[in-house]
C-alpha cells in the first residue's frame, strides 16, 4: 500500500534533480558565452594592439601601416560632449519627477515616456536626429552624432536621478524645510547630494552604454577617414569605424577591427566595474 | 484636551500620505526670493523636454515616411518587394526578419534566463551569488557590436561547421526539414542572428527575472518547503504563479531589445532582401539592418521615405511591447501592496 506513494516520491525527487541540474545548465550556459566572448576579444584585439594604433589614422584597405587615432579621437570627442549636454537635462528632468512632479500627470506622462526612451531602438533615434538636423543642415555632422548620442543619455540619467532621489528619506526634506531651507537649496545641498554616488553611477553607465553604441551613429556623425576636431563635419568614431573595417574583406582592417573592439570591450566593463565599486562603497 | 491634541492635525488620511513630505518651505525671509520659481521652472522645463523628444521623434517619422505612407499605404506591410531602382518598396522580408529573429532569441533566451534566475535565488551558495550576478550584468553591458563581430568572424563559421553541415547531410531529401537547414554553409542567416539575439538578451531577462523571485514573500516559499515540496516545486508551483506578470514583463523587456537591436544583427543576417527560402540559413534582412546598411545611402525620394516607414514600423511594435511589459509589471506591483 505504500507502495504508490513511495513510487511518486521518487519521481518528485528525480524530477526535482533534474531540472536543477538544467538549471545550473543554464547558468553555464550564461557565463560560458561571456567568456568565450571576453577569450577572443582579448586574444584577437590584444594581437592587433601596437603604439600606431593610438597614433596613425584610419588606413586605406591593404595598407602597411594605419591605427584608429582618428576615430578613439571622434568617439572620446562626441561621448564627452553628449555626456556634458545630456547629463544636466537628464538630473535635472529627474529631480522634477522625484521632488516636484510625483503626483501629477505631467510627472507620471514623463515617467512612462521616459521608460519609452529607454528603451527606443537607438537607430530610430538615428533617424530622428537625421530628420532634424542631418537633412536641413544638408549634411552629416559631428554636432548630429553628439546630440544623437545626448538623446540615449538623457532617459537613463533622468531613470538613475529619480530612483536615487526617491529613496532619500523624507525626514531628511522636513529636517531641511524646518530649518528655513528654500526648496532649490533643500534638493542642491541636501537631497541630491545624499543622492550623488547614485547619480554618478547612472552618469558612468551611461557613458558606458554611449560609447559602444554604433546605430545611431551611422547616419549622424557617418564616418571620416581623417583627423577632425571641427564638428559641422563628419566625424569617425570607434564603433563604425570597427563596423566598416569588421564587414570589410581587407585583413588588415579586421585586424585594427579587433583591436577597436578590444578597447572598447575593455573602456565598457571597465567603466561598469567602476559604477559598481562607487555605488557599493556609498551604499 | 482638545487643547492639547488639535483634532485635525493628525487624522488618517494624512497618516497616509507620508510619501511626501509633510513640511513645506518657508514662505519668508529667503535669501534669494526667485531662485525658488527659476529652479522650479529649469527642472519642469527639462521635464517639458523630455515629452517634446517624444512627440518629436514620432512626429518625425510620420513626416518623413509621409511619401511611402501616400504611395504603399497599408499595402507596404505584406509587400516582399524591395526594388530602389524602380522604386517599388515592401516592408515584408524585414518585418518578417525582425520578428522571426527575435522569436527564435525568445525561444532560447527564455528558458536559459528561468534556469539562471532559478539558480541565482534558490541554489547559488550565498558567496557564488554576488560575482555569479554580475558576471551576467556584464554580459548585458558589452557592447553589441562586439557580439556582432564575433558573431560574423567567430561564431558563424563554427555553427555552420558543426551544426548546419551535418542537419543538411542528416536531412538531405526530407521535405521540411530540407528546405529549413538549405543554404550555402557560411554561418549567416536568421539562425545565427537569433542565437546572438538570445545570448544578448539572456542578461536582461535573467536579471528581471531575478529580481521579481526574489520578491517572494519568504513565508509563502517556507510554508511549501514545510509541506514537504522540493526546490523546483516551489519555483514552479509556488513562485512562478506569484510572479507571473513580473516575468512576463520581464520577458517583453528582453523582447524589445531584441526587436531594436541593430548591429549585432546587421553583422550576421546577411542583408539579402529575399524569402525566397524559409531556410534558417539562408541570408535574410531586418528593419534595422537594412536601416544601417542603406540608409545614408538611399537617396531622397520613396527609398529614404520607405525606410522612415520602416523605422516607424519598429519603433511602433517596440512602443506596444513596451506598453505592455509596464502594464505587467504595475499590475505585480499593485498586487504586492494587497497580498503582503
Amino acid at each position: 500500500m505504500n507502495d504508490p506513494r513511495l513510487a511518486m516520491h521518487r519521481r518528485r525527487k528525480r524530477l526535482n534533480v533534474v531540472a536543477l541540474t538544467l538549471s545550473l545548465a543554464a547558468m553555464a550556459f550564461g557565463v560560458f558565452w561571456l567568456i568565450w566572448i571576453l577569450v577572443e576579444t582579448v586574444r584577437l584585439g590584444f594581437g592587433g594592439l601596437a603604439v600606431s594604433v593610438f597614433t596613425q589614422m584610419t588606413p586605406p584597405p591593404l595598407a602597411e601601416t594605419g591605427g584608429l587615432a582618428n576615430a578613439i579621437f571622434g568617439s572620446l570627442v562626441m561621448v564627452v560632449l553628449a555626456t556634458l549636454l545630456g547629463t544636466p537635462i537628464g538630473v535635472l528632468a529627474g529631480i522634477y519627477l522625484a521632488e516636484y512632479g510625483k503626483r501629477s500627470w505631467l510627472g507620471h506622462t514623463v515617467a512612462f515616456i521616459n521608460d519609452i526612451l529607454l528603451s527606443a531602438p537607438s537607430i530610430v533615434i538615428g533617424l530622428f536626429i537625421y530628420a532634424v538636423v542631418v537633412a536641413p543642415l544638408k549634411g552629416f555632422s559631428g554636432i548630429a552624432g553628439v546630440l544623437a548620442l545626448a538623446l540615449i543619455v538623457i532617459p537613463v540619467v533622468i531613470r538613475q536621478t529619480e530612483n536615487m532621489l526617491s529613496l532619500i528619506p523624507n525626514a531628511l526634506r522636513e529636517a531641511a524645510y524646518a530649518l528655513g531651507t528654500p526648496k532649490w537649496k533643500v534638493i542642491l545641498s541636501v537631497t541630491l547630494k545624499a543622492a550623488r554616488a547614485g547619480v554618478v553611477t547612472g552618469v558612468l553607465l551611461a557613458i558606458a552604454r554611449i560609447a559602444g553604441e554604433t546605430a545611431p551613429l551611422l547616419f549622424t556623425a557617418l564616418s571620416n577617414q581623417f583627423w577632425t576636431s571641427d564638428l559641422r563635419e563628419p566625424m569617425a568614431s570607434l564603433p563604425v569605424t570597427i563596423f566598416k573595417f569588421a564587414m570589410s574583406p581587407y585583413e588588415n582592417w579586421q585586424k585594427l577591427a579587433w583591436a577597436g573592439v578590444f578597447l572598447i570591450t575593455l573602456g565598457v566593463l571597465l567603466l561598469n566595474i567602476l559604477a559598481r565599486v562607487l555605488f557599493r562603497n556609498k551604499h | 484636551m482638545a487643547a492639547t491634541l488639535p483634532a485635525t492635525s493628525y487624522d488618517a488620511a494624512n497618516k497616509m500620505e507620508r510619501d511626501t513630505p509633510q513640511g513645506r518651505p518657508p514662505e519668508r525671509r529667503r535669501v534669494a526670493p526667485w531662485a525658488d520659481s527659476i529652479f522650479a521652472l529649469l527642472t519642469h522645463g527639462a521635464a517639458w523636454l523630455t515629452l517634446a523628444l517624444l512627440v518629436g521623434i514620432i512626429i518625425s517619422l510620420f513626416v518623413g515616411a509621409a511619401p511611402a505612407i501616400r504611395e504603399f499605404g497599408l499595402g507596404f506591410l505584406v509587400s516582399t518587394d524591395w526594388d530602389p531602382v524602380q522604386e517599388k518598396f515592401g516592408g515584408l522580408v524585414m518585418i518578417y526578419g525582425t520578428l522571426m529573429t527575435s522569436f527564435i532569441a525568445l525561444l532560447i533566451a527564455v528558458p536559459v534566463s528561468f534556469g539562471i534566475a532559478l539558480f541565482l535565488t534558490e541554489m547559488a551558495p550565498g558567496w557564488l551569488k554576488r560575482p555569479l550576478g554580475i558576471a551576467i550584468e556584464l554580459l548585458a553591458a558589452v557592447p553589441s557590436i562586439v557580439y556582432g563581430m564575433w558573431g560574423l568572424l567567430v561564431f558563424g563559421p563554427i555553427l555552420s561547421q558543426y551544426v548546419q553541415i551535418p542537419l543538411q547531410s542528416a536531412f538531405a531529401g526530407v521535405p521540411l526539414l530540407g528546405t529549413l537547414v538549405s543554404g550555402p554553409p557560411v554561418g549567416i542567416g536568421i539562425l545565427s542572428a537569433g542565437i546572438i539575439l538570445a545570448i544578448m538578451v539572456i542578461p536582461f531577462i535573467a536579471a528581471v527575472m531575478r529580481d521579481v523571485f526574489e520578491v517572494t514573500p519568504p513565508m509563502l516559499k517556507e510554508s511549501a518547503y514545510g509541506l514537504g515540496a522540493t526546490t523546483w516545486e516551489v519555483v514552479w508551483k509556488v513562485v512562478l504563479p506569484y510572479t507571473k506578470s513580473g516575468v512576463i514583463g520581464g520577458i517583453m523587456l528582453g523582447l524589445g531589445r531584441a526587436l531594436g537591436e541593430t548591429m549585432a544583427v546587421t553583422f550576421v543576417i546577411g542583408n539579402m532582401n529575399q524569402l525566397d527560402s524559409l531556410s534558417l540559413f539562408e541570408a535574410a534582412n531586418s528593419i534595422t539592418s537594412a536601416l544601417a546598411n542603406e540608409f545614408a545611402e538611399a537617396g531622397a525620394g520613396l527609398h529614404q521615405a520607405s525606410l522612415i516607414y520602416l523605422g516607424l514600423v519598429l519603433f511602433f511594435i517596440t512602443f506596444v511591447v513596451l506598453a505592455f511589459s509596464k502594464l505587467l509589471l504595475a499590475q505585480l506591483r499593485k498586487g504586492e501592496g494587497t497580498r503582503s
